[in-house]
């Protein structure tokens, strides 16, 4: 019986092999490549690349992960099955299905964005830390979203119902929280709201990888309510270590529900 | 040998089938068929492991089912022309189930006979339906396991590889094999079927030699015995079980 390790190495390597000869990984790289491009092109200085780059990856690394994530789970349903069928521990074989999916949704993001940043040898005018920050929250963004795509993908065999859920969760945590957010602001202004709103900005892991680069950039104006609620509380240290930690949670929370689905479930 | 023992499976309040007792012996091909939605792939995924019994037992050779699922390493599964990774390339596939499992001997024969090596380089994404199956059949043969279990392993594959399967499937049953095959081609399965494992409705109406089931309904053929089964079912008790006909 083949150990652990090497079931979740072989078919972690089956799935990177599968994904990255996609065309819709390559198209994903090369858009992200693009925007990159373009925004260099029409003038943008180092720092400036990088906000713009943060709101269309707060905007599209989630979505990407959730859609793409979902499909990819439901096509590769019968591959589960085959593999389900060897003696194999099923969460060496969750974790390497995982893997296969995430980590190359992840190096095609740091990839496409990564390189032309430093193509255009930007790390001088950008601050270096901002553009860690952002290939980081964006890498663990990725992965975030893909478990939460592989929970969604595992609930059931409709796929049409799995990517509505997926596309409701994305417009939940991009759009609808902050105006959420902003409601229970303007509602219950009155009322002393700094902890809610704390527990509500850690509740939400696109807020903290926003917050985390922006941080980073020192460009506080950007931070919004929340944002600066965050960093009055805790710091200019120890916000970003604590939003850090937070969104290595998130990133943990979901594959742990994830694998709890896929070792209970019956396929 | 596998067993299953008074085996209950439901999803949510839909009752799949309840009361399942069945055995696979080696050495003969048993045939599982029943109209659409009887539960027949749900009955070799309870005994793939892909999904649990609500109630009842399955035994390998006398032993409950390991939670670990040692048990499969005896047996070969190929399912109906499956959707594999579109990318990944048939060698690598192949490639990727030998070294899952490293201490398994490996037999390549119907990889050679079907051809398989010339579409080595070819995108599994890329391979028709026929292909897709002989692909599935291979893997189902690949560590020559003691029991075989295809689904619709027929399906989409021309003469020549249909004849070459039938060949194996021989073979097999004459090396021992338990062999448990699901199909809706009931002149193909009469070539082959020592046993009839007949669900319906809920529950198994039949299990026993073909030739049993061709003396209780008074056929000749397989396909015109499964369809008196299924009059006698309508006729006779709406749906009950016949209790002559049971396993």
């Amino acid at each position: 019986m083949s150990t652990r390790r090497n079931t979740v190495a072989l078919v972690l390597r089956a799935g990177v092999r599968d994904l990255t000869r996609s065309r819709w990984l390559v198209i994903y790289t090369v858009g992200f490549w693009a925007v990159t491009e373009a925004l260099f092109l029409f003038g943008g200085t180092g720092e400036q690349v990088v906000l713009s780059l943060l709101n269309v990856m707060l905007l599209l690394v989630p979505l990407v992960a959730l859609v793409f994530g979902t499909a990819h789970v439901h096509a590769s349903r019968e591959f589960t099955e085959l593999l389900l069928a060897q003696p194999l521990s099923r969460r060496a074989i969750f974790l390497g299905l995982y893997l296969g999916m995430a980590l190359p949704l992840t190096a095609a993001f740091v990839v496409g964005i990564g390189v032309p940043l430093l193509l255009h040898g930007t790390t001088g005018a950008a601050p270096r830390l901002a553009l860690v920050f952002l290939a980081g929250t964006g890498a663990l963004l990725t992965l975030t979203f893909a478990a939460i795509a592989m929970f969604i993908a595992l609930g059931g065999n409709d796929r049409l119902r799995a990517m509505a859920r997926a596309l409701a969760i994305w417009f939940a945590f991009t759009v609808a929280y902050d105006g959420a957010v902003l409601a229970a602001v303007s509602l219950f202004g009155d009322w002393p709201l700094e902890r809610p709103m704390l527990a509500l900005m850690l509740g939400n892991p696109v807020d903290l990888a926003r917050l985390l680069v922006l941080t980073s950039l020192d460009a506080s104006a950007l931070l919004g309510y929340t944002g600066a609620l965050f960093r009055r509380i805790f710091g200019t240290a120890l916000g970003p270590a604590i939003a850090i930690v937070a969104l290595s949670l998130w990133t943990l929370a979901p594959v742990l529900l994830a694998r709890r689905r896929f070792l209970r479930r019956d396929f | 040998m596998i067993t299953l023992e008074s085996v209950r499976k439901a999803y949510g309040s839909r009752v799949v089938f309840e009361g399942i007792t069945l055995t696979l012996a080696p050495g003969r091909i048993t045939a599982l068929v029943g109209p659409n939605g009887s539960g027949k792939t749900t009955l070799i995924k309870l005994i793939l492991g892909l999904a649990r019994p609500d109630a009842g037992r399955l035994l390998f050779d006398g032993i409950p089912f390991d939670a670990e699922g040692r048990y499969r390493a005896r047996i070969g599964y190929a399912p109906q022309s499956p959707r594999l990774p579109e990318h990944l390339r048939v060698g690598e596939l192949f490639a990727m189930l030998c070294a899952l499992r490293p201490d398994a001997s490996v037999d390549e024969t119907l990889l050679d006979e079907f051809s398989l090596r010339a579409e080595w380089e070819t995108p599994v994404g890329t391979l028709s339906g026929g292909w897709r199956q002989k692909l599935a059949n291979a893997c189902a043969f690949l560590f020559a396991p003691d029991v075989l279990i295809l689904d619709e392993p027929t399906a989409g594959l021309d003469p020549i590889a249909a004849g070459l399967l039938k060949s194996h499937l021989r073979q097999a049953r004459s090396a021992g094999r338990t062999i448990l095959i699901s199909s809706h081609i009931l002149s193909e399965l009469e070539e082959l079927a020592d046993d009839v494992a007949f669900l319906c409705e809920g529950h198994l109406r039949f299990a026993g030699p073909v030739a049993a089931l061709l003396a209780e309904t008074g056929t000749r053929r397989l396909e015109p015995a499964v369809a008196a089964l299924l009059r006698g079912l309508r006729i006779e008790t709406g749906g009950a079980p016949r209790a002559g006909l049971r396993a």
